[in-house]
């Protein structure tokens, strides 16, 4: 399972990167998007994957018996993805309101806050 | 009662974001609980300064798990140093907005957003869990973005796009980092870490998850070549807004670094000091370059941050003990006297009517008080004797010179003379030369902006006049951070 999981993470991680690397900041969330859930695939990897064997205490007994499928990286991920989407929500309304604002959302053209140098008039 | 003082120094930021929420419909009852939080976070982190440097390091288990199966928060000197500095900075800049912030600004949640931000950054400074810090980071991060755009103007939208856009990146960063390490060595507990780390086998994936961590930390800390959302964005939002970015954001990301490289990733600190070291230099002249071609206050204050961050991973990456003395030295220093300078700059706004310098002038005349005000920070900054900044300076060249490397402390030195010119050229355009539309009127400051300004001004004289203590909790710090056993023996106890 590992291999085919550590491919499809690569797989992600090279599209995302793809992505991200657009002068257009809506593909680059789009990339980000991606990216979080190459991440948190790789951590769910990370913790090493165990078939039909849930973290259960079985009743009477006060620790696992046996092999038990870690429930730590499933905890690590639900925090990241609701991270993720807290970030993500927040970066696509920012992604509108420079489209409403700034009537773009290209990343090249966005230069108020950071203006070229003024060209001098060429002497005639 | 230790415990509860590293509690607190997360709770009180959060509950004070929580009760400012609450009193969104009374503008004034908001501002005063807001400062209220702030002095009771200042308060608290004293006590805790205090408590860590009477009986040491200051451990708690989270629920009582025991390490390394919960959260742990623990507090070296370094962290206590760090949370002291961050409740004083946070103080001093609520104070400052009370007087520049509108109604628009208010409801667009300045208060409950500001001390949410407080959280992330003491909750980064006092938590030894890796992933609990990733938690602290996203808090200060989402804090960040809103705060950045409040006020909405279109320069606003556009910093805060490319902010946004390489913080995301970071963020993934850390995490696919955090989950590399985790999967190595089954803990993320930072003392744990500690002990694991040197005992794994697969070099190569370990020096691959350091060097994602160190991206991300570097990209937080705004480091060569990752430090362009920093001058894009640091110009563009409220001053005071800026000023707690400028004192405390890109430091976290310095701690972290400093945390990891000594306690962490000790395993082969010749390949990562090296590559710190080229970071270090480079950061230094590139930022100090930059700031020799800008003309607006904020703008070269900006990229002045960039080159200073050089300076503290400068001493990291020397890495012997009076190298991290000089760094942590650097640290407490930069954060007063670059908070300060931005809200120097947002007085100087308010008198001329102008960041840029063309537009600007006359302040001498207008405001002579001003000038002492920033005469003191800048050439703190710029490393003038007897100002905080000479002394750190001073110790990490002798650092670098102790170890024979002249190329850094020649970029230090040449970084050093070029921030010079930076602020003369401040003083020169802002405070000598008179106003292009005519002699500026003697109107005054609010006391609000004032007060914090000569409190933080205040804070640089004693630090550079009286610097003995100081330099003693520095080489404390660096006592510790040089042996990463003992903070892991204190957290883990009696574990093997």
């Amino acid at each position: 399972m590992e291999p085919v999981l550590a491919i499809l993470i690569g797989v992600l991680v090279a599209v995302a990167v793809w992505l991200m690397l657009s002068r257009n900041f809506v593909r680059l969330l789009l990339g980000f998007a991606m990216l979080g859930n190459a991440v948190n695939l790789s951590i769910f990897v990370a913790g090493r994957l165990t078939r039909a064997a849930p973290p259960l205490i079985a009743d009477g007994a006060v620790a696992f018996e046996g092999a038990y499928a870690n429930p730590l990286p499933q905890a690590l991920v639900l925090t990241a993805i609701v991270i993720g989407f807290g970030l993500l929500a927040f970066a696509l309304v920012l992604a509108w309101q420079a489209h409403v604002r700034l009537g773009t959302v290209l990343t090249d053209e966005m230069r108020i806050a950071e203006p070229l140098p003024e060209k001098k008039e060429p002497a005639s | 009662m230790n415990g509860w003082l590293a509690g607190l120094a997360v709770l009180i930021p959060l509950a004070g974001a929580a009760v400012t929420l609450l009193a969104h419909g009374l503008p004034r009852a908001q501002t005063v609980l807001s400062l209220l939080f702030a002095a009771a976070l200042l308060l608290d982190a004293s006590l805790l300064m205090a408590a860590v440097w009477r009986d040491g390091m200051v451990v708690v288990q989270a629920s009582a798990w025991d390490a390394p199966f919960g959260i742990s928060l623990a507090v070296d000197t370094l962290g206590a140093v760090m949370t002291l500095i961050a409740a004083i900075t946070g103080l001093a800049c609520l104070a400052y907005a009370t007087a520049e912030i509108d109604e628009g600004h208010r409801r667009a949640f300045f208060h409950p957003l500001s001390h949410v931000l407080l959280a992330g950054v003491c909750g980064s400074f006092v938590t030894g869990d890796l992933f609990n810090l990733y938690v602290w980071f996203e808090v200060l991060l989402i804090a960040s973005f809103g705060l950045l755009v409040i006020g909405g103007t279109r320069a606003q939208t556009d910093g805060a796009v490319k902010y946004v856009a390489l913080n995301l990146v970071a963020t993934s960063l850390f995490l696919l980092a955090t989950g590399l390490i985790y999967g190595l060595t089954g803990t993320l507990n930072m003392a744990d870490l500690s002990r694991a780390v040197p005992r794994v086998e697969n070099t190569g994936v370990l020096n691959a998850a350091a060097m994602l961590l160190l991206a991300a930390f570097g990209m937080k800390a705004a480091v060569f070549p990752l430090f362009f959302w920093l001058p894009a964005s640091y110009h563009t939002p409220l001053v005071a807004v800026s000023a707690v970015f400028a004192g405390l954001l890109t430091k976290v990301g310095v701690y972290a670094l400093i945390r990891t490289v000594t306690l962490i990733f000790t395993h082969d600190p010749e390949w990562i000091n090296g590559v710190l070291l080229w970071t270090a230099g480079l950061t230094m002249l590139t930022g100090v370059l930059g700031a020799a071609a800008q003309n607006e206050w904020r703008r070269i204050l900006s990229f002045h941050i960039v080159s200073q961050i050089g300076y503290m991973v400068m001493g990291l990456a020397i890495g012997t003990k009076l190298a991290i003395v000089g760094s942590v030295f650097y640290l407490v220093h930069h954060i007063v006297v670059k908070a300060n300078l931005f809200l120097i700059a947002g007085v100087a706004q308010r008198l001329t009517g102008s960041m840029e310098l063309k537009r600007s002038g006359g302040l001498y005349e207008a405001a002579p008080w001003l000038a002492i005000l920033f005469f003191i920070p800048a050439f703190s900054l710029a490393g003038f004797p007897p100002l905080s900044g000479f002394w750190a300076k001073f110790i990490v060249i002798k650092a670098a010179l102790d170890e024979r490397s002249i190329a850094i402390a020649a970029a230090a030195l040449v970084t050093g003379l070029l921030t010079i010119y930076s602020m003369t050229k401040i003083w020169g355009e802002a405070f000598w030369k008179p106003h292009p539309a005519g002699p500026v009127e003697e109107t005054g400051a609010p006391r609000a902006m004032v007060v914090p300004i000569a409190a933080l001004a205040a804070c640089t004289i004693v630090i550079g006049l009286f610097a003995q203590p100081f330099l003693a909790v520095a080489e404390r710090t660096a006592a510790e951070l040089t042996d990463p056993s003992a903070y892991a023996a204190a957290v883990l106890g009696r574990l093997p």
